[in-house]
């Protein structure tokens, strides 16, 4: 026996509050981001992301409140995203005790953040964050950025490669054509950087059952694997979906 | 005079150790410090480290704490964590640069991948088994085979086989954690590992700095 397999929940967070469809049976307040993050850690969440969706830089602090009331309570690893755009940013995230930070356009805008923040602070703190989008009828991916908004051009596995020089110590790689389709991850965009990196791969996009999470491990060879609604709408629990790994032969924590 | 000291050099996070003390012991004085004084009045020592090991020995020596930390090793109950653990050895192969010498040996990094055999991913990041090799006070209460989080490139090669304290597999195994005399250091997390990571704190908080339980009367 050896590493486990992650699973990381990943939850949508504005103005400090947990947002969308969190649906625990007993849960007081299904916003508040410390009972959210306890629930997750009870049933063997590995880790736990949170993706900061706030609009306007005015609420941005709120997200520094939220992760220091959810480090004193909960110690597994955190890590948090949305909107970090430099070492400040990154410093300000860890010092209010995140573990890793993600970071997404901001990487692609400039690239040199990375390798500036994981000379700061260690390649282990920092995870870029790749949204990519197959390009029609090829086996290649393009980067998109501004939460899938924006096409870069960049070829997706080329600029994983590239980050990973620069000092990143893992990459959060969701497939926009498969988020929020609950038809699984894209495995071969998976497989493509876990075979080519020598950096961990977090799979997302698209989870839509517990066979999904097996599938981005044994097929897509991901090193953990992310996933948001199947969790929050209770129709399954971390601990399910470990038990499920399990029967597939694959090694989680329990 | 606190009753703990986590020694503050600027390299990386330390309020997650703090946070995770403090859960444990919610009436300890815990302090975050880089003042050699207040290094030395704590009753316990945590000495972390997060980032390279060349550039956590720079801002260690930059804050003159090189001294307190020996010091604190010398004397007290001493808990070593991450690049704090490799930092206590003769020299790291990161950047080959030498350690505190407190224990002989060198810090190695994990194989890059060799053709036709699986890939070795690196850093060794998420949760491994943990399986002691000595008994020790700090393990109270975790068994062996307990999974604790890691995030790290490199570790420790000791020279003395009598200061393992515990091995993990990689695919190979190897060395996680060391003790000797008031000194025990881990490469894992115990702060980001739940309920087995506190428990080894709570275990260190407990601790006197002697191998065994002390007995009244003896």
């Amino acid at each position: 026996m050896g590493l486990a397999k992650r699973v990381i929940p990943c939850l949508d967070v504005s103005g400090g509050r947990v947002v969308k469809g969190i649906n625990f049976v007993g849960l007081r307040d299904a916003g508040d981001p410390v009972e959210v993050a306890r629930r997750y850690d009870e049933q063997g969440a590995d880790e736990l992301c949170f993706l900061d969706i706030t609009a306007t830089s005015d609420n941005r602090d709120l997200i520094l409140t939220m992760i220091e009331s959810v480090a004193s309570q909960v110690f597994i690893p955190l890590t948090v995203g949305g909107g970090v755009r430099s070492v400040a940013d990154v410093r300000r995230l860890l010092n209010a005790g995140a573990d890793k930070v993600s970071i997404n356009s901001a990487a692609v805008q400039n690239p040199e953040v990375v390798a500036d923040a994981s000379e700061k602070v260690g390649s282990q703190c920092i995870v870029v964050a790749i949204d990519a989008k197959q390009v029609a009828g090829e086996a290649r991916w393009e980067v998109y950025t501004h939460g899938g908004r924006r096409a870069t051009g960049l070829d997706a596995l080329e600029w994983g490669v590239r980050a990973q020089a620069l000092g990143a110590g893992e990459i959060l790689l969701t497939s926009m054509d498969r988020d929020g389709t609950r038809n699984g991850f894209d495995l071969a965009l998976t497989r493509a950087f876990a075979d080519t990196l020598e950096i961990p791969i977090i799979a997302s996009g698209g989870v839509g059952c517990l066979e999904h999470l097996s599938a981005g491990v044994l097929e897509g060879h991901a090193d953990a694997v992310l996933a948001a609604s199947i969790f929050h709408y209770a129709e399954s629990t971390v601990r399910e979906a470990k038990d499920h790994m399990a029967i597939r032969g694959i090694e989680v924590r329990r | 005079m606190s009753d703990l000291a986590i020694i503050d050099y600027g390299m990386g996070n330390l309020r997650s150790v703090q946070k995770a003390l403090q859960h444990v012991a919610p009436d300890c004085q815990i302090l975050v410090t880089s003042d050699p004084a207040e290094v030395r009045a704590a009753r316990h020592v945590v000495f972390p480290g997060q980032g390279a090991m060349p550039d956590c020995m720079r801002e260690l020596d930059a804050r003159g704490l090189r001294q307190a930390v020996l010091d604190a090793a010398a004397s007290k109950p001493f808990l070593g964590i991450c690049i704090g653990l490799q930092m206590l050895f003769e020299v790291s192969h990161e950047g080959n640069v030498p350690g505190l010498g407190l224990f002989r040996g060198e810090v190695v990094r994990f194989p890059h991948p060799v053709a036709d055999q699986e890939r070795l991913k690196v850093p060794h990041m998420g949760w491994n088994e943990v399986n002691p090799t000595q008994p020790h006070p700090l393990w109270v209460g975790i068994s062996a085979g307990e999974r604790f989080y890691f995030v790290h490139s490199y570790y420790p090669v000791p020279l003395e086989p009598g200061i393992v304290a515990a091995r993990t597999r990689y695919p190979e195994p190897f060395v996680c954690a060391v003790a000797r005399d008031n000194v025990f250091a881990v490469q894992f997390h115990p702060e980001k590992s739940q309920a087995a990571g506190l428990r080894l704190l709570a275990n260190f908080l407990a601790w006197d700095g002697l191998l065994q339980p002390s007995r009244p009367g003896t």
